[in-house]
């Protein structure tokens, strides 16, 4: 696989992938221990996605991650001891113990934007990260992640239209792992690949396998640079699988066991051990002393959050308005003259173009325009249920059909599940069959280019 | 200087801080060449352009959630929702994403989500709403609701430079009814405090937005039968002024609240509750109110009229309290 990537660029996403996994093993055996005070979310198997497309990003760029994406969070150069001390609930954490998981953030040095529990809403405040960014010079591109079960709700589609009229500088990684907490991807959505939904907002995206790490960074870069340059939105979906319940609670039972052994054998990070291996990028010893030193590292932070105080009751009371806490200054790198015209350079996000649909309602006239029998020539009550009734009833000139293009929907690929079956249904399992859904997947494929 | 409209007075603010503070942008559905469905932005388009007067498809869920990825960015976006009954379309960006950022993970949101409220207009019930008390129950959020031009000015100019999220209202009924003239130079007006708007000493009308008037008008009538009210615009409904509202009914000893909300769940259980913390002993009769009725806003005149309180309700319950 050729890619731009140095000896040490490839390492790195070796560290964070194997950093982000052995912190999350941790923090399940804390979990076990009662240690982590709310729900405990996964994201084994899906290393790659959260670290091969963070890795893309300038320390400039934002982000905007979900409770899956640790991993982008350790890239940002969060350390380990706040995600942590975050699930614990500690006073050290990032919020202080005000909230949970991967919820908090850091406007002023890692630009990173807290995600809520509601999905979707992340897409349109990052499409405003990215406007601003653009509007203060910054150059910056700002990336979040939603999964296939956000991809349904009314802010993903808000959000990603605004950022395409807008043409923010704005990068969606769809993260498909196949399971919107029980409910399987082809219960949710209608679409062969979720990328396709981005045809509708006039928008460029890939499809990638989201457990190759090279791939997913090398489009995830791709996005990054033309988005950069002007040429956003982008949209990326990575594939992957979420090789857990939807929290620690979920023992996944409704998942066909087929299903985790495919992709198991695609682990992330036992992929890239071997390609690692193969290209003589790395040697054993490299490896052990990688791994020795997350070791070391993680049992650092992991004491650090053990022994640090769950927050003072009072603090609860604190910090619901910016009483003067905070100084809001916006980071200028153009001349604020440039942003009022007559400087102003910005072209408007939309124009106004032959009457609106004129052009195209011509041109469905003149393909389907075919004179047809008239009312009084013969069909009046008969088959009247399948033709239109004329418009006008006259004596010889010949009617125009209506001017209507029925577009039928591309058939799905895989069958429709029926409603109303468990996963032990053969057709369920056969539905869900992930080989036959990945097949049409080669990492080094980038579909989708539009 | 001539004395203004309500909608003068906004469309000036918006001008005079989008002139002083170019980190101060616009956002909303028609708000540029049309400039907005009521002409609160007419002329922002033309004098800062298209960089600072972003129009939007109809997505207000978009629209708060730029503006509020815009505010972490520094910039202070004034948000306008064409009518705010279409604010329940972001109900969950502004109280769960907007409201709730600096609480937990200290992120101030300096955004001002502003647009036409209340009925009396014959809007019907989806653009005649009162949905204040929605948000005065979202902590983090600052909730305002003026009565006149002037306030109208300085508030909004005090809203647009407060580091946090504020909820602005604004009583469509009386953008152009009313003119006042308002301060020269630069006009603040404090968030948070209520202001007195008649001396008495017989009772407490408390009242916002364009039920002011209707209690003033009230005021002047019960003075004509010797009942003296004293009458407080409460400008700001989050956070409330505690102090003005209980200094006032230890003064009269009685309290009559009026507001255009529907009854149940209005601010004027609420002050209520305030009122019976902090000033119960002072009290010479039971805590009054005048408000809508607990149903939405009607379509037809007759049905609106009976909906809304009106100067003769306001009248009647004074009378009423006076009695004790």
């Amino acid at each position: 696989m050729s890619n731009p990537l140095t000896r040490e660029q490839h390492l790195d996403l070796y560290y964070f992938m194997q950093l982000n996994r052995q912190l999350e093993e941790r923090m399940v055996r804390l979990f076990r221990q009662n240690k982590i005070v709310g729900g405990l979310y996964s994201s084994l198997g899906q290393e790659a996605v959260s670290v091969g497309t963070c890795y893309a990003l300038e320390k400039k760029d934002w982000i905007a991650p979900m409770i899956r994406n640790i991993g982008a969070l350790l890239v940002k150069g969060v350390p380990p001891r706040d995600i942590f001390t975050q699930h614990m609930a500690k006073y050290t954490s990032p919020t202080q113990g005000k909230d949970g998981t991967s919820h908090f953030g850091d406007l002023q040095v890692r630009h990173i934007v807290s995600p809520i529990s509601m999905l979707g809403d992340l897409i349109p405040v990052m499409t405003g990260v990215a406007m601003a960014g653009r509007y203060l010079g910054q150059k910056i591109v700002a990336l979040t992640w939603i999964g296939d079960g956000g991809s349904s709700t009314g802010a993903f589609h808000e959000g990603l239209n605004l950022a395409a009229q807008q043409r923010a500088p704005f990068v969606l990684i769809v993260e498909n792992n196949q399971w919107a907490y029980s409910t399987p991807v082809s219960r949710q959505v209608p679409v062969k690949n979720l990328a396709d939904r981005a045809v509708a907002y006039g928008i460029r995206s890939w499809i990638v396998d989201g457990n190759d790490v090279v791939a997913v960074y090398n489009t995830a870069k791709e996005a990054v640079d033309e988005c950069r340059a002007g040429r956003g939105p982008a949209l990326i979906e990575v594939k992957t699988m979420r090789m857990r319940g939807h929290a620690q609670h979920d023992p996944a039972e409704y998942v066909p066991k087929k299903m985790f052994d495919y992709w198991k054998a695609r682990d992330p990070i036992a992929l890239y051990e071997k390609y690692l291996t193969e290209n003589r990028i790395w040697d054993a010893k490299t490896k052990a002393e990688i791994d020795a030193r997350i070791e070391r590292e993680l049992d650092v932070e992991q004491k650090f959050a053990e022994e640090s105080p769950m927050p003072p009751p009072e603090l609860a009371e604190e910090g619901v308005y910016c009483e003067g806490c905070h100084a809001i200054e916006a980071t200028w790198q153009r001349a604020k003259a440039e942003v009022s015209p007559p400087a102003s350079s910005f072209e408007p996000g939309w124009e106004v173009k032959d009457y609106g649909a004129f052009a195209e309602v011509e041109a469905i006239r003149k393909e389907i325009a075919a004179p047809v029998v008239n009312a009084s020539a013969g069909n009046a009550g008969g088959n009247g249920a399948k033709i239109s009734k004329p418009i006008v009833k006259s004596g010889g000139k010949p009617q125009q059909k209506p001017p209507v293009r029925a577009v039928e929907p591309e058939a799905p690929e895989v069958p429709r599940v029926p409603f109303g079956r468990g996963p032990k249904d053969k057709s369920v399992r056969e539905a869900q069959n992930p080989r036959e859904r990945h097949a049409h997947q080669n990492p080094r494929d980038k579909r989708g280019r539009r | 200087m001539a004395p203004i409209t309500m909608i003068e007075g906004i469309r000036q603010a918006m001008f005079e801080e989008m002139d002083r503070d170019p980190a101060v942008v616009a956002i909303g559905e028609d708000i540029g060449v049309y400039g907005g469905a009521f002409k609160a932005t007419e002329g922002l388009l033309a004098k800062f352009g298209r960089e600072r007067v972003i129009e939007t498809p109809i997505s207000e869920t978009a629209i708060v959630g730029a503006a509020c990825g815009m505010g972490f960015l520094g910039l202070r976006p004034v948000a306008e929702m064409q009518f705010i009954d279409f604010i329940a379309c972001c109900f969950n960006q502004v109280t769960n994403f907007v409201a709730k950022s600096h609480y937990l993970w200290g992120a101030p949101v300096p955004m001002v989500i502003r647009g036409p409220s209340g009925g009396g207009v014959h809007g019907g019930p989806f653009h005649s709403a009162n949905p204040e008390m929605y948000f005065v129950h979202t902590p983090g959020l600052k909730v305002i609701y003026p009565s006149t031009p002037s306030d109208a000015k300085g508030l909004l100019k005090s809203a647009i430079r407060d580091n946090n999220p504020v909820l602005f209202f604004e009583h469509k009924f009386l953008y152009r009814r009313i003119k006042e003239e308002v301060p020269e130079g630069d006009h603040l007006v404090p968030i948070g405090k209520a202001i007195v708007r008649r001396q008495g000493d017989d009772l407490t009308i408390i009242s916002y937005a364009a039920m002011v008037h209707t209690a003033m008008e009230a005021a002047e009538q019960l003075a004509k039968e010797g009942i003296e009210a004293e009458v407080i615009d409460l400008r700001t409904l989050l956070p409330l002024d505690r102090e003005t509202i209980l200094n006032s009914v230890k003064k009269t000893n009685k309290l009559l609240i009026v507001h255009e909300d529907t009854r149940t769940g209005g601010i004027a259980g609420e002050i209520a509750a305030i009122v019976c913390e902090g000033a119960f002993e002072d009290l010479d009769g039971p805590i009054a109110r005048v408000t809508a009725l607990d149903t939405p806003v009607p379509y037809a005149p007759t049905l609106e009229e009976r909906f809304l309180p009106n100067t003769e309700k306001v009248v009647a319950a004074a009378r009423e309290l006076s009695k004790y």
